[in-house]
């Protein structure tokens, strides 16, 4: 009996010792939304966190690290993730989050809403210089917080062989010169169109029918008439067999399928390009802007990354200056190089064009392009309403869209 | 003057003693079993936001709003848990008799005393459980995809195999518009639990849960045979040899003695068995993250997306203590069922 009391009593002790050890260094719980852009950088060594797509960016971004460190003499440990999202919340749990990390549009309307971030984004050179759409992406309550990384967009890959063994002539210019062109181009074997079965391979078709996802006061309006008959046009195409997602193919994801010439024609961004040229050499494409929906509006998606810098950074001046060094218009077109992505700002923008003609589509469009949907805590609707759209074969558009719609809505009334 | 110390004193000293011995252990489970229980209990109470010390001064307490959101408030969070905690129903009801009536008769076939190659097959079947689950996870993407050997197989037998791991039909509802009802009768589609209508809880597992589950038993059944096996060899010679000479048949013995000399055994496979696939994670991480149309969400799975995806980790950890309370309940269920007849 007195033996048990005992053990309780130092149970309790050693959770309370350890509550105290754990509450003595809350360092994030002051919050303050100033910018700190007048940091001065000091010496502490730097860490650079990012989800990497594969050798060719691992080396790319530790080259231009080690550029930086040779320039400012401040050291910076570059971490590839292999799950960045986790990797960056256990920093932030545990008050050690990288001072430099690639942040996606979901995760930073998360943190921007906890304000953990440094609003230094109006303070880097040339600023203004930031695609607009991607300074959308990247603003919280209607300020302006983190750097743009890069931008991409979605675009229509055609097969050139199968285009001409099909005997077409210009690309599709709206919805039903796209469905005659899948038509076509659909034999035995190859399929015409093929989209990613998700939320940001079909989203970009509510737009084009003049529907949205959000409204500018930030409410929900998936539900509306035009996303409706968005939706069941995609799924006409579908039911028609003229239109695939990439699981029926046997293919992971789309660039699979137009490498493996399952499909002629596929929506999809510049990411493939990569895939394209190592895995598929000999298949030849051309990469257009996405036809116009109905009565002429011309829309894509466009996905992006910012560099995150936590606003509590032991070297706050230090991760502002390798920020800038990051998104100065040279080194962004390094990485351009390097593994394909696009550039954020329009200077390089207009270089990358000129350097890559073939892929101009995808500047083009960036007048243009929403951003993919991004609300904080909206994760799971999100996810949700993906995979319910990877079942748009055989569900209802309307009710897709009427579950979508309540369950983002009350994403979005929790958190005013 | 009495220079031995009294009998109390002594025993005290010893007292003291063995607690100073005990000290390092009680310091490691305080550090890496209490106290991380408590923090998530606390998180789960909380609205922590995953920046900094859940004790951090700007963290306060929400009472139950955590568990209210999954339990009692209509809303996708109560709609989510329903659907994982139907899903892994499921799983647990196919996999946890499937893998352990398996695992029992590979250990009664390799315990055979004239099997030939007794060793070789005591190896193969163990063999998945020793293979990393990513490497298997992997494997069976292949074997279950749409040209997989799976579909290979049904394809020669003439049939049309499925998108497996595309499929979200439930296979109950497969069964059910097999017997011409397609429409939910209006008692199941407008009256549920969590958010759920009873059609949906009735819906089965879907095919591509099946798929999963037929990879959870191909890879545990060998751990359970290696639990079965040394409980089978140490059950006496005689006592078969004795039920022979009374002319019990084959399945008489296994019915009335080897079964019954296993209790304690199969008590334990079980256990193992309901805690294990009550907390299947990995396989839903690696192959579906809870795809297609959510019909392979687990409550744990669910529990790591909505902390470290949806930084709600409220409500993540409020969903690890469900789960913890659902293994409790159904371990409790189970030991009174499986409990010696006669014993208290």
């Amino acid at each position: 009996m007195k033996g048990r009391r005992l053990t309780t009593v130092m149970l309790s002790a050693g959770v309370l010792a350890l509550a105290a050890a754990c509450s003595s260094n809350g360092g994030f719980s002051s919050p303050s939304s100033s910018s700190t852009a007048g940091a001065k950088p000091n010496k502490t060594p730097l860490t650079l966190m990012f989800g990497s797509s594969g050798p060719a960016e691992t080396s790319a971004v530790q080259a231009a690290a080690a550029a930086f460190t040779k320039q400012s003499g401040i050291k910076v440990k570059v971490i590839p993730a292999s799950n960045l999202t986790q990797q960056v919340a256990q920093g932030f749990a545990g008050n050690h989050p990288p001072d430099v990390f690639y942040l996606d549009s979901l995760t930073f309307q998360n943190y921007a809403k906890d304000g953990v971030l440094d609003p230094y984004a109006p303070t880097m050179p040339n600023a203004t210089g930031f695609s607009p759409v991607l300074k959308e992406t990247f603003s919280y309550q209607g300020k302006f917080i983190c750097a743009p990384k890069d931008v991409s967009t979605d675009a229509l890959y055609v097969n050139t062989q199968d285009w001409q063994q099909a005997g077409l002539g210009a690309p599709p210019a709206n919805w039903s010169q796209l469905r005659a062109d899948a038509q076509k181009l659909t034999t035995h074997g190859r399929t015409g169109l093929v989209l990613d079965n998700s939320e940001s391979g079909i989203d970009m078709f509510l737009y084009q029918n003049g529907g949205s996802v959000q409204d500018r006061a930030g409410n929900v309006v998936l539900d509306s008439q035009q996303n409706v008959q968005a939706l069941a046009f995609v799924k006409s195409m579908l039911a028609s067999h003229i239109m695939k997602f990439p699981p029926q193919l046997n293919a992971g994801f789309s660039g699979q399928a137009f490498g493996e010439n399952k499909a002629a024609m596929v929506i999809t961004g510049p990411w493939e390009n990569g895939t394209l040229q190592s895995d598929y050499p000999h298949i030849k494409f051309k990469v257009y802007p996405l036809p116009a929906g109905p009565t002429g509006i011309h829309a894509t998606l466009s996905f992006t990354n910012c560099w995150g810098v936590p606003k509590d950074s032991k070297n706050l001046g230090g991760a502002l200056a390798f920020v800038k060094y990051l998104t100065a218009p040279q080194q962004e077109m390094k990485f351009s190089t390097a593994f394909g992505v696009i550039p954020s700002r329009a200077a390089a923008q207009a270089t990358y064009m000129r350097a890559y003609p073939q892929y101009a589509a995808f500047v083009r469009e960036l007048s243009y392009a929403h951003p993919d949907i991004a609300i904080a805590g909206a994760t799971q609707a999100i996810s949700a309403y993906s995979s319910a759209l990877a079942q748009l074969g055989s569900s209802d558009p309307a009710s897709i869209l009427k579950t979508a719609q309540r369950n983002l809505q009350a994403v979005v009334n929790s958190s005013k | 003057m009495n220079l031995l110390p009294r009998r109390g004193s002594l025993r005290r000293q010893e007292a003291a003693a063995g607690w100073l011995m005990t000290v390092p252990a009680i310091a490691l489970l305080l550090v890496f079993l209490v106290a991380p229980i408590a923090m998530a209990a606390w998180v789960s109470l909380s609205n922590w936001t995953g920046i900094g010390s859940p004790f951090a001064s700007g963290v306060s307490s929400v009472g139950m709003r955590n568990y209210a959101a999954l339990l009692t408030e209509p809303g996708l969070a109560q709609q989510q848990l329903g659907e994982s905690l139907r899903n892994n129903l499921y799983y647990v009801i196919l996999v946890v008799p499937l893998q352990t009536v398996l695992s029992l008769g590979l250990a009664l076939a390799v315990s055979r005393k004239r099997l030939a190659g007794r060793g070789f097959f005591r190896t193969a079947y163990y063999f998945p459980s020793i293979t990393s689950s990513v490497a298997i996870s992997i494997m069976f993407l292949f074997v279950f995809g749409n040209a997989g050997v799976v579909n290979a197989v049904i394809g020669y037998l003439g049939a049309h195999g499925p998108d497996w791991f595309d499929n979200p039909s439930g296979v109950l509802h497969l069964v059910y518009s097999g017997l011409g009802v397609t429409q939910p009768p209006a008692a199941l589609a407008d009256h549920g639990l969590l958010g759920m209508p009873w059609w949906e809880w009735l819906a089965g597992p879907s095919v591509a849960m099946i798929a999963i589950i037929t990879l959870a038993v191909w890879t545990t059944s060998g751990t359970f045979m290696l639990i079965f096996l040394p409980a089978i060899y140490a059950i006496p010679a005689e006592l078969e040899e004795a039920a022979i000479v009374d002319g019990a048949n084959a399945w008489q013995r296994l019915r009335r003695v080897i079964l019954p000399m296993l209790r304690p055994t199969l008590f334990l496979v079980l256990t193992l068995g309901l805690i294990g696939t009550w907390q299947v994670f990995d396989q839903i991480y690696l192959m579906s993250q809870g795809n297609p149309a959510g019909t392979t969400l687990t409550p744990a799975y669910l529990s790591y997306v909505e902390s470290f995806g949806n930084q709600q980790w409220g409500q993540g950890a409020a969903i690890s203590f469900i789960l913890f309370a659902i293994i409790v309940i159904f371990t409790i269920l189970q030991r009174l069922m499986l409990r010696d007849r006669g014993a208290t």
